[in-house]
């Protein structure tokens, strides 16, 4: 078992919009590329050497490149917004497509282990959704996006977001073909989040710091959060939000809709 | 991080070059992992039996060779080993560099 999440064997993935019959990845199980390798065989002895070269998460890194394809030819900006559990994506979400689905097209993937919740949550926006249900996984990859992606039909020139599952650890080794990560960390938590998970802030371009309406209560340091991220990732873009009171957010929204 | 799925992985390109040679079985293979890649190599132990259990590396001698991280600082140009993705630039402190070696997750060869 993957020991820092517990997950297991992605054997039980559901994909469906609100209302749909569920469709389980496993029965689908795309052939994600042909072979590419040039496998040389030496022998010495009795023993045979083939040289493989190969990157172990290469078949997730070549349907990555596809959907970043697709993306690319629909016109469409993507973007896949990672974090701990409960720091706001879902909350993020549902502020950012209220505020702004008068002036853009928008499509919402949701990724959780279980239930329809956050794609309820969307769908009561009357925003196109597939819910993702991972299972056992702890992490979205390519082929479950390219699935919920075609499923979702997004039109040319439009935003999709695609909400990871809550986890800082795994999420960051999968390449979904975003055009952007977007990493929350909300002040709840630790200003010291960045450098206890540096790998998820070093590959994100974006860093949001929400629930700044809860500053007073709390002894999180905003300076210092964005120092230690820097100290990781010199080149990520901050922004400071509250999702529930709005505040800070016209600045994300520019950014945002500034992509298209 | 993800060792399970790193596993896994790892028994899918053997099986797919077990196939292609025409081989039943793997005597040894042969893994090279970043310092920085995010794999924990005691996480990958502890994941490796229940992965390739009746799989072509079900025997095969695991053998992991690590690959130490390298920077070149984008500052000042110096090279340096690096053991943390905040790690600074021992001469003149800066956080900007290309880290050019260390995120390797890669199967390198197999023993057949
Ligand atoms: N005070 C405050 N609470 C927030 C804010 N954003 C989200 N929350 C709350 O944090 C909790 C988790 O939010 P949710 O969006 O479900 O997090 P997710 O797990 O990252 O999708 C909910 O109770 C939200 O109402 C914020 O900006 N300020
Ligand atoms: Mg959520
Ligand atoms: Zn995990
Ligand atoms: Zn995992
Ligand atoms: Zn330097």
């Amino acid at each position: 078992m993957c020991t820092t999440c517990g997950c297991g064997v992605a054997d039980d993935i559901k994909i469906q919009m609100p209302g749909d019959l569920a469709t389980m990845v496993s029965d689908l199980n795309i052939e994600a590329h042909h072979d590419h390798t040039h496998s040389h065989h030496h022998h010495h002895d009795d023993r045979t050497i083939i040289d493989v070269e190969q990157d172990i998460l290469q078949a997730n890194q070549l349907l990555a490149e596809r959907n970043r394809g697709y993306f690319l030819g629909k016109n469409i900006f993507a973007i896949n917004l990672v974090s701990s559990p409960g720091s706001g994506k879902t909350t993020l979400l549902e502020k950012t497509l209220a505020d702004n689905k008068d002036k853009k097209k928008f499509y919402v993937v949701e990724g959780d282990q279980q239930t329809m919740n956050d794609a309820d949550r969307i769908d009561a926006l009357h925003i196109p959704v597939v819910q993702i249900n991972t299972g056992k996984a702890c992490h979205l990859d390519s082929d479950m996006v390219n699935q919920a992606v075609i499923k979702l039909n997004p039109e040319p020139d439009s935003i999709v977001m695609i909400e990871n599952v809550g986890n800082l650890v795994c999420p960051s080794a999968f390449d979904l073909g975003e055009n952007a990560r977007v990493v929350i960390v909300s002040t709840t938590e630790g200003d010291d989040k960045p450098i206890k998970y540096p790998d998820m802030f070093a590959g994100s371009d974006v860093c949001i710091i929400n629930k700044i309406d809860l500053l007073p209560y709390l002894n999180f340091d905003v300076e210092k959060a964005k120092a230690y991220a820097r100290q990781v990732n010199p080149n990520l873009i901050f922004f400071e939000v509250s999702a529930t009171t709005g505040e800070g957010m016209n600045e994300w929204y520019e950014w945002l809709l500034s992509k298209k | 991080m993800h060792e399970l799925s790193i596993a896994m992985g790892i028994v899918a390109i053997a099986e797919k070059e077990a196939k292609k040679a025409n081989v039943a079985e793997i005597k040894a293979i042969d893994l090279e992992i970043g310092t920085l890649s995010g794999v924990e190599i005691e996480s990958l132990n502890f994941a490796w039996p229940m992965a390739v259990a009746n799989s072509v590396l079900e025997k095969a001698e695991k053998r992991i060779h690590l690959i130490k991280a390298k920077a070149k600082c984008m500052d000042c140009g110096f090279d340096y080993n690096i053991e943390n993705l905040f790690d600074t630039c021992p001469k003149c402190g800066s956080y900007f560099k290309d880290i050019y070696q260390g995120k390797e997750m890669r199967v390198k060869s197999l023993e057949v």
